[in-house]
């Protein structure tokens, strides 16, 4: 499981470095975030950029995380593929995490609501 | 003795349409070889298909190899899946079988109308999105149970016919 995580803007970057959130990763996938979320951030963004495919073991891992973060942070996305986001689309999902073009443009948005 | 050879392939060999092409594969039921079998499926039929429809494929196929590894057989349970697929004019034919318990029937309904098809994405549902999913994006969605199999069927519509030179 390729995670890789690092403090930007006061929020914590997760970088899934993994082509694939699927029913064979899912559950090292949220032992993983389960690990790196203990660095303590008020907001944490998933960047999936590299991520291709998502089914719905993924998804469900990915609302298990958000969940994990309730209430006092929050779980957004960024760097949706089409595939990823036709996903979160479908199922709806895309009501209820906040979404993101870019890291960038994540981070940037933090920094506007902080000043 | 004379041959004739349209009768021997059918008649798809005499009518000027894309070629049929045909996918099979059995292989155990474990995720990463789920992972290998989707793989070699998509691979198989990518060049007649949009990046959009390959996508769509890969994702329905998923959900239905995934469920028959994790509820069909169950944990730690060994089993073998196979898979078939035909390329036809209306898109490409799926069907699935294994060994494994009998498919809960509520998994191919569709909710009553009025009543959300779909998990509800306030309540923070994971899961219950699969079979959503493969009733959303299947067509002919058909089961059967046959001498302790299970035998699924669905079939993938595509755009035009084999015809897609589009790259998106």
């Amino acid at each position: 499981m390729n995670l890789s995580a690092e403090a930007r803007a006061g929020a914590l970057v997760v970088y899934v470095g993994e082509e694939r959130l699927d029913a064979a990763i899912a559950i090292r996938f949220k032992d993983r975030m389960r690990e790196i979320t203990q660095q303590p951030s008020r907001r944490v963004i998933l960047d999936m950029s590299r991520v291709d495919f998502l089914d719905s073991s993924g998804l469900g891992a990915v609302v298990a995380v958000m969940k994990s973060l309730a209430p006092t942070r929050s779980l957004e996305l960024a760097g949706l593929t089409s595939n990823v986001a036709k996903v979160f689309r479908l199922t709806r999902m895309d009501t209820v995490f906040p979404i993101h073009d870019t890291i960038t443009a994540a981070t940037h948005e933090g920094e506007r609501h902080a000043g | 003795m004379q041959v004739d050879r349209s009768s021997l392939f059918g008649d798809t060999a005499k009518r000027e349409r894309p070629e049929a092409q045909i996918f099979h594969h059995s292989f155990p039921a474990d995720p990463l070889s789920v992972r290998t079998a989707l793989r070699a499926a998509v691979a198989r039929f990518m060049r007649q298909l949009t990046a959009d429809e390959a996508g769509t494929l890969e994702l329905i196929l998923a959900e239905v190899l995934n469920n028959i590894v994790e509820h069909s057989y169950g944990e730690d349970a060994v089993g073998t899946i196979t898979l078939s697929m035909v390329r036809d004019r209306r898109g490409l034919s799926c069907s699935v079988s294994d060994d494994g318990v009998p498919l809960p029937m509520d998994c191919l309904r569709t909710p009553d109308p009025g009543a959300s098809p779909r998990p509800e994405p306030t309540a923070f549902p994971e899961g219950g999105f699969g079979w959503f999913l493969i009733r959303d994006l299947a067509e002919d969605l058909g089961y059967r149970r046959e001498n302790e199999r299970n035998l699924l069927a669905f079939r993938l519509p595509l755009g035009v016919a084999g015809q897609n030179t589009q790259v998106s």
